[in-house]
């Protein structure tokens, strides 16, 4: 690779904004991949829809956690494509829940419903910010969560209740999905900051409402989320999975062969 | 065919979902035109892909989905009977009035 990678540094509140960042902009990757693959037209379009506005929450929050850490203390403000495309895997701060791969149709809506509930209730907490601008990404995001949201439930229910292989098929996914839901409601050292500090909440702070909205569409669409054990991911701390680095190669390609390349 | 018995006709035969047409309003005081039609299994997935197939530049405040077979259309091979005979008719347009500006979309 031909262009140095950046170094975001360890301040708290820019690891804060970076997780969602990164869990907004890996989730994106992931779902562009459907493009050209949707089982129909219309849910291509709809998939990549929903990943461009995720790209959109992305850009926001890269930008404002390049500016938080330069007022607090980096040399530089890095911009929205060097957080994007030049850090090394080590500095994306997403869940490990975001990268694995797309699966089939069914472990994609899940997954959506999954995280797009998980937005809405941050988004909502995040409009009351200490950071303006913070709050004022939340408010806009908010809109596009909950539709996010509405049109994956709204899929999960219909393989849930449609035929035995998309029961099947979405009773699979969640078996498989479940367990990286843990990390979603982590505390750490680096919520505690931003609670601390009302840049936001912590993410087990969301817990609760999040567990309490996914029972009410797992029950609706008859599928039953298996018991957890005791493993929790650690993609917000750094340490990812194996199938990180394939994702970042392919997602760093243009920018690390063309450096500043713009449209 | 190997299945005599399963459902004919020309959804069924390719397995589509039943095909829906829309309807988007522009803007609000505006009527809902016509803009294309697409596939869903349901009015409540129909809207949702419409939305992402025809509302997502903006073109849009509400949106209407209707099945196409509720449609009933008039023949093309009524086309002289149905319409021809109102082609010498201008005194049926209302063209012999100006018409104020705020009533422009008229």
């Amino acid at each position: 690779m031909s262009t140095p990678s950046i170094q975001p540094g360890r301040d708290p509140a820019v690891q804060y904004l970076l997780r969602l960042g990164d869990f907004c902009l890996i989730h994106a990757q992931r779902l562009g991949e459907w493009c050209g693959h949707a089982p129909i037209l219309e849910e291509d379009i709809a998939l990549t829809n929903l990943a461009l506005d995720l790209i959109g929450q992305a850009r926001a929050l890269l930008t404002r956690a390049g500016q938080v850490g330069h007022e607090r203390g980096a040399p530089a403000a890095f911009d929205e494509d060097q957080l994007a495309f030049l850090r090394e895997e080590r500095d994306y701060l997403n869940p490990t829940l975001v990268e694995l791969p797309r699966g089939d149709f069914a472990f994609t809506v899940l997954r959506n419903a999954a995280v797009a509930t998980w937005m809405r209730l941050m988004w909502t907490r995040l409009q009351a910010s200490r950071d303006a601008e913070l709050a004022a990404i939340a408010a806009k995001a908010l809109k596009e969560s909950r539709y996010h949201e509405q049109h994956a439930a709204d899929w999960v229910v219909r393989l849930g209740d449609g035929t035995p292989e998309s029961h099947r098929r979405l009773q699979d996914a969640l078996d498989r999905l479940w367990r990286y839901t843990l990390e979603l409601f982590e505390a750490d050292a680096v919520d505690e900051a931003a609670a601390a500090s009302g840049l936001g909440p912590r993410w087990a702070d969301l817990r609760e409402d999040w567990h309490a909205a996914m029972q009410a569409l797992l029950d609706e669409a008859g599928v039953r989320a298996p018991a957890t054990g005791s493993h929790v991911t650690t993609g917000r701390r750094g340490v990812h999975s194996e199938h990180m680095g394939r994702l970042l190669a392919e997602m760093q390609h243009l920018q690390r062969a063309y450096p500043g390349g713009a449209w | 065919m190997s299945t005599p018995t399963a459902p004919t006709g020309h959804d069924a035969a390719r397995n589509e979902w039943p095909l829906w047409e829309v309807f988007v309003r522009p803007k609000a005081g505006l009527e809902h035109k016509h803009c294309g039609s697409l596939h869903a299994p349901d009015a409540a997935m129909a809207l949702q892909l419409a939305r992402e197939v025809y509302a997502r530049r903006q073109e849009g405040t509400s949106l209407w989905v209707v099945p196409s077979s509720q449609i009933t259309a008039s023949d093309p091979g009524d086309r002289d009977i149905y319409f021809d005979p109102m082609e010498d008719k201008v005194y049926r347009h209302p063209t012999f009035y100006a018409l104020p500006e705020s009533v422009n979309h008229m």
